[in-house]
C-alpha cells in the first residue's frame, strides 16, 4: 500500500491506515508529499480549530471534551496535537494524547501527536499540510493543538479559521503583559480552570486588556470553563458555532487556499536561494565563509543573488 | 527529509505502575526518538488503534503485575488483525524468565526486565532499525 495513488485512494476512502501513512509523508517530506498533497487539496471541507495557550492551561483536557461534543452530534473528528521536540536531540515525548485516550478505540476519531522538530511559532512545519490530509479524509472538524505557548507563538491563528486562546488563573499579571500578539490571536478566549480561585481577577484583567485592542478589531467572546469539571461547555461550544457562522465553508476554504500559497511562495523562495547560492557561490559554505572574513556583507550577497535570478529570467524570456 | 524514529510506550490493563514506562519514553526520547506515550489503564484494542493512527516503528509494552501472559500477545493480535504487524513489539516489566520464550513466540522482539539499563533498549531500537533497511 505504498504508491502514491494507493496512498491518495486509501485517504480519500478514509482508510486509518492510509491516513496515518499520509501524515508520515507529508511530515518527513518524502518526495512524493507534494503530489500527495495536490490530490487531496480539493477534497478538503469542513472546519479547522485551533486550540493554543500556555503550558499546562487544559488544551488536550479541552480538546477530549470537544471530541466527545462533537462526536455527538455524529462528527468524525480528527486532532494534531503539537508538542516540543528537543532542540539538541531532536526526541519528543508526545503526551497529549494521554488525556484523549478515552477516544482511542473510536473509528470516528482519529489523533496524531507531532513532534515541533524546530519549527517555531507553536506548530510543527507540517502541521498545515497534515491538517489537509486529514481533513480531506473527513474529518470535520479537524482540531489542532499547539504547544504550550510564551507570547509569540501566534501561528495557529493563521492555520485555524477559528482560534481559541485558553488562559487560566495564576497567570496574573502576565496576561497583562500579553496584551499584544497572543492576546490577539484568540477568536474565542476561554478561561479555563474556573473551580480555581483566581479565576474572577482573570476576567477582570482580561477584559481590562481586551479594553485596550485597537478599536478596528474584532474583540473575541470571553468564556469560563472548566474542562475536567464539564461546566461552561454548552456556552463554549455556541460560541464556536457562532463564530462558525460568521463566515460561509467558501470563505474559510478560500482564505486558506491563499495562505497555503503564501507559505509554499516562502518555502520556495529558500529553495530557490539555495539553488541560487549553490550556482554564484557554490553554496551556502563559502557564502558564510565570504561574509566571517568581512570579504562580503549579507546583504551584498543577497542583491547577487537577485541579480543573478534577474539574468536568468531575461535570458530565458528573450529566447 | 526528517525521518524519526517514531515509539508507541503503552500500559495495558489494570496496572498503575508507571515509573518504568517513562523512565523508558525519557530515555527514547533524549536518544532523539518521538515517544508516543498512552498513560495507564489502556486496552489493547486501544493501543493497537494508537499505534496505527500514530503510524509508529515500535510498539514497547509495559507491565509489573503479573497480567502479561494475557495482554502482551493480545496487543500483537489485535495489531496484526489491522495489518500493522510490520510495527516492531517489545516490553518490560516484571516478567519471569520463563514467560519470556512464549512472549517472544507471540511477536515480541525483545523483553526488558527489572535493572535493564535504557542504553540496551536504545540500541535494541536502533539495531532494529538497520536491520529494517
Ligand atoms: C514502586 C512500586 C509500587 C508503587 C508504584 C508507583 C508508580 N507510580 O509506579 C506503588 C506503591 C503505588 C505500588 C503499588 C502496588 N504494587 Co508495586 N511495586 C513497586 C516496586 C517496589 C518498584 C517498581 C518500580 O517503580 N521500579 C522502578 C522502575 C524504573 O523499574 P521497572 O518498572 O521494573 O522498569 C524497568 C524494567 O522492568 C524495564 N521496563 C519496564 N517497563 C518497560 C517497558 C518497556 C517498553 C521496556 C523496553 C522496558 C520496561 O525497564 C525499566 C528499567 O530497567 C515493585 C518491586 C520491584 N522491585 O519491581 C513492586 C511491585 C511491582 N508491586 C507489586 C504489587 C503487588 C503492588 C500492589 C498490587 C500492592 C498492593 N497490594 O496494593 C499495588 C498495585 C498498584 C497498581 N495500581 O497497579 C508487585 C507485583 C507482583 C507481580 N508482578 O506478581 C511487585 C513486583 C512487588 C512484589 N515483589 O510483590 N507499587
Ligand atoms: N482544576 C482544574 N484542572 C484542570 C482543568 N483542566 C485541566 N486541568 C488540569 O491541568 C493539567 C494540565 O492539563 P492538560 O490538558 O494536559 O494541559 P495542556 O494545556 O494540554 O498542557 P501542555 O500540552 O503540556 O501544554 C492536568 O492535570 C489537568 O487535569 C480544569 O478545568 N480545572
Ligand atoms: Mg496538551
Amino acid at each position: 500500500m505504498s504508491s502514491t495513488a494507493d496512498i491518495i485512494r486509501g485517504v480519500s476512502e478514509g482508510s486509518i491506515r492510509a491516513v496515518a501513512r499520509a501524515l508520515s509523508m507529508v511530515e518527513n517530506g518524502t518526495s512524493n508529499s507534494s503530489d500527495i498533497l495536490d490530490e487531496l487539496f480539493g477534497l478538503r471541507r469542513g472546519i479547522t480549530l485551533g486550540i493554543t495557550g500556555p503550558p499546562g492551561a487544559g488544551k488536550s483536557t479541552l480538546v477530549n471534551r470537544m471530541i466527545s461534543h462533537y462526536r455527538d452530534e455524529d462528527r468524525s473528528v480528527g486532532v494534531i496535537a503539537v508538542d516540543p521536540s528537543s532542540p539538541f536531540t531532536g526526541g519528543a515525548l508526545l503526551g497529549d494524547r494521554i488525556r484523549m485516550q478515552s477516544h482511542a478505540s473510536d473509528p470516528g476519531v482519529f489523533i496524531r501527536s507531532m513532534g515541533s522538530r524546530g519549527h517555531l511559532g507553536g506548530l510543527s512545519g507540517a502541521t498545515r499540510d497534515a491538517s489537509f490530509v486529514l481533513s480531506a479524509a473527513g474529518y470535520n472538524p479537524v482540531i489542532i493543538e499547539t504547544v504550550g505557548v510564551g507570547q509569540a507563538e501566534v501561528e495557529v491563528a493563521d492555520l485555524a479559521d477559528i482560534t481559541l486562546l485558553v488562559l487560566v488563573p495564576g497567570l496574573g499579571d502576565d496576561v497583562q503583559s500579553m496584551k499584544a500578539g497572543i492576546m490577539e490571536i484568540g477568536d474565542i478566549i476561554v478561561l479555563n480552570k474556573a473551580d480555581n480561585s483566581g479565576i474572577d481577577q482573570l476576567e477582570s484583567y482580561v477584559k481590562a486588556s481586551l479594553e485596550l485592542m485597537p478599536s478596528g478589531l474584532k474583540r473575541p467572546e470571553v468564556i469560563r470553563v472548566s474542562a475536567t469539571a464539564g461546566e461552561g461547555l454548552d456556552d463554549l461550544w455556541a460560541a464556536v458555532d457562532r463564530f462558525a457562522a460568521s463566515h460561509t465553508e467558501k470563505e474559510r476554504i478560500s482564505r486558506s487556499a491563499i495562505k497555503t500559497l503564501n507559505e509554499i511562495l516562502k518555502e520556495n523562495g529558500l529553495l530557490f536561494s539555495e539553488k541560487l547560492l549553490e550556482m554564484e557561490y557554490n553554496g551556502r559554505e563559502e557564502a558564510e565563509e565570504l561574509i566571517l572574513t568581512g570579504t562580503m556583507s549579507p546583504y551584498a550577497i543577497g542583491k547577487n543573488l537577485l541579480k543573478a535570478a534577474e539574468g536568468m529570467f531575461e535570458h530565458n524570456g528573450s529566447k | 527529509m526528517d525521518r524519526k524514529i517514531r515509539v508507541l510506550i503503552g500500559k495495558p490493563g489494570l496496572d498503575g505502575h508507571d515509573r518504568g514506562a517513562k523512565y523508558i519514553a525519557r530515555a527514547l526520547r533524549d536518544a532523539g526518538m518521538e515517544v508516543i506515550y498512552t498513560g495507564i489503564r489502556q486496552t489493547p484494542e486501544a493501543i493497537a488503534n494508537a499505534a496505527i493512527q500514530e503510524d509508529v516503528d515500535f510498539v514497547g509494552i509495559s507491565l509489573l503485575s503479573g497480567a502479561h501472559n494475557h495482554l502482551f500477545p493480545e496487543v500483537a493480535r489485535i495489531l496484526s488483525e489491522k495489518g500493522a504487524s510490520d510495527i516492531i513489539l517489545f516490553g518490560g516489566g516484571v516478567i519471569p524468565e520463563e514467560d519470556i520464550p512464549n512472549l517472544k513466540k507471540a511477536g515480541y522482539a525483545a523483553i526488558f526486565t527489572p535493572g535493564a539499563p535504557a542504553s540496551e533498549v536504545v540500541e535494541f531500537i536502533n539495531l532494529q532499525m538497520e536491520n529494517r533497511q
